[in-house]
């Protein structure tokens, strides 16, 4: 049996064993932002306990261990993105900034009048706008690939619509491993096939797919890839940003400060090599230790017996929603990451959130931060349920029950008239 | 929060008005030279939004209608207000708004007064425990005082 032993691995994640308006917990927002185990929060306690001191300046021993921690790391997560080179691998606040450093320091030189940044309808807003300010700074466009608004494959990228768009004045393709609103995976491999056939910059938003499968963005195809510690059982305030090493080489820094240069003079200054160029200041050290101890932790588990017990999860609540009359999963068919957003006739999204959230059951209901993928689907807004290892039956169960419980006050669903 | 609080809240009278709102259509043509003010209410946290028009004559609300899409806190209490309001001076209107603020977020108590003074909008006095929903509640109420300060819009920010 190469399964998880969940009583196990629940004893891992404190946060969810507690009781929330009177009933168990049931935490389904993992998309929003997963919970740490008890190693992630140990290895940072440790880390502030023993061993903190600025990195990568200072001749002392807690100078060194604290530098040794965050190179640590550095080479933790770039073993885990299919062995790049640490060099590539950049540390961030998070995916957002990852992405609006790529889209305003490659930007900023590379962009001008007539050329295409090609994002997506699926997009998160983070893979939309940071395009779109480098867009009016440069005299750039942002145009848009849709995504099938019905069909059996409603909710995914219109794959012969982006091969139409595809031409030279397309310089960067923005695209989203894994859709945080509908949980639909992107073929992004073809599609950055694609993209560089044209000679496009190939970036990718993997925040929505670092928590769910093993990654390895140069064998994608990427150029850049983005991630998030918290969305991958890590702490809030890291993320990553992995770029190919000769296109990270050629650009300007982001921001400028201590730990990215070479030498300052009033005259004029030299920067650093990657990934210290783009690092400028004091940064999150005991965010990279968190975030490597996630690493270490997903390893432990393995990734086969995560991918295998949501894929479970993500079978048994596509059925247990399903069997749920006025009931529609948005994005239904895959492949999906263990996320489900769906709509019910008659209840509003915001409605249900509050009511599960009186059954002790945590959704995300709204927009999800995706506002031109609800434009084109024509809906105000969903309720999504996303799921991580550590979720069981019987949480898929009280979700089943709440959004019944919910039909139930607004007189809809089975048993209305 | 339990369960008796989420009855409170989704009492029959708002899921009627959510079912079945009242007021709910455009007054067309809605012209500030005839004295119709008109103003988009939005919460940009959720999407809800309201479109609310007011006829004013001689100092009173003549007509009130609106349009919008938005959970049922956020219709409910729409359709409540334009019941509300209508037929009122706009000074009385005013007044309604500010007690209806201090309802919604706890600051007052549901007693016998109070119920004199708001009538069938005590219904709503169940958002007070929800602290999320409570911008859900008093959306339109912010787009009728930007209607009728001549702002055309509102946002819950």
């Amino acid at each position: 049996m190469s399964g998880l032993d969940i009583d196990r691995v629940r004893a891992d994640f404190p946060i969810l064993d507690q009781q929330v308006n009177g009933h168990a917990l049931a935490y389904l927002d993992n998309a929003a932002s997963s919970q740490r185990p008890r190693r992630v929060l140990d290895a940072m306690r440790s880390y502030e306990e023993r061993d903190h001191a600025n990195v990568h300046r200072g001749l002392h021993t807690l100078a060194a261990r604290a530098t040794r921690a965050y190179e640590e790391a550095r080479k933790t997560l770039a073993a885990h993105l299919g062995g790049v080179s640490p060099e590539e691998v950049v540390f961030t606040r998070g995916t957002t900034e990852s992405l609006n450093l790529v889209a305003a320091a490659w930007g900023s030189e590379n962009l001008g009048p007539g050329d295409r940044i090609l994002v997506t309808e699926l997009e998160h807003h983070s893979n939309i706008v940071p395009w779109q300010l480098i867009a009016a700074r440069t005299g750039a466009e942002v145009i848009a690939v849709p995504v099938l608004r019905d069909g059996p494959m409603c909710g995914h990228l219109d794959q012969d619509a982006f091969r139409s768009m595809l031409d030279e004045r397309v310089r960067v393709l923005a695209v989203g491993h894994v859709s945080n609103a509908l949980g639909v995976i992107n073929p992004v491999a073809a599609m950055a096939a694609a993209a560089r056939a044209v000679g496009a910059l190939v970036v990718v938003d993997g925040a929505q797919a670092m928590p769910h499968m093993a990654v390895s963005p140069a064998a994608l195809g990427a150029d850049f890839y983005a991630g998030s510690g918290h969305k991958m059982y890590g702490p809030t305030g890291i993320g990553f940003l992995w770029g190919r090493g000769e296109v990270l080489a050629g650009m300007l820094p982001y921001q400028g400060g201590g730990e990215m240069i070479r030498t300052v003079s009033i005259a004029g200054s030299t920067w650093a090599a990657p990934p210290q160029r783009f690092e400028a200041g004091t940064p999150n050290i005991v965010g990279a230790v968190g975030l490597a101890a996630a690493v270490d932790y997903l390893h432990a588990l393995g990734q086969e017996a995560i991918a295998a017990r949501e894929t479970l999860l993500l079978e048994t609540a596509t059925a247990a929603l399903e069997a749920i009359p006025g009931l529609r999963i948005i994005g239904r068919e895959g492949p999906k990451a263990s996320v489900i957003s769906f709509v019910v006739d008659g209840v509003h999204p915001h409605d249900l959130g509050t009511i599960l959230d009186a059954a002790g059951v945590a959704v995300r209901a709204g927009h999800h931060c995706a506002m031109p993928l609800m434009d084109a689907l024509g809906l105000p807004a969903t309720t999504r349920a996303s799921f991580a290892f550590y979720n069981t039956e019987a949480e898929v169960a009280a979700l089943a029950a709440g959004v019944r419980e919910a039909q139930r006050i607004f007189g809809t669903g089975a048993g209305a008239a | 929060m339990d369960s008796s609080e989420l009855m409170q809240l989704y009492q029959d009278v708002i899921v009627d008005h959510n079912r079945s709102p009242r007021n709910f259509r455009r007054i067309e043509p809605c012209e500030a030279a005839a004295g119709c003010q008109h103003a988009d209410g939005f919460n940009p946290l959720c999407g809800d939004k309201l479109q609310l028009f007011v006829q004013v004559a001689d100092g009173r609300i003549a007509d009130i209608a609106f349009e919008g899409s938005g959970c049922a806190i956020s219709v409910a209490s729409a359709s409540l207000m334009t019941d509300a309001v209508r037929g009122r001076e706009e000074t009385g209107a005013r007044a309604l708004m500010a007690t209806m603020q201090s309802l919604l977020t706890g600051q007052r108590a549901v007693d016998d007064a109070l119920m004199d003074e708001v009538g069938k909008l005590t219904a709503l006095a169940g958002v007070a425990a929800f602290p999320m929903r409570v911008k859900c509640a008093t959306l339109c109420w912010h787009t009728l005082e930007a209607a009728l300060d001549g702002r055309g819009q509102s946002t819950t920010e």
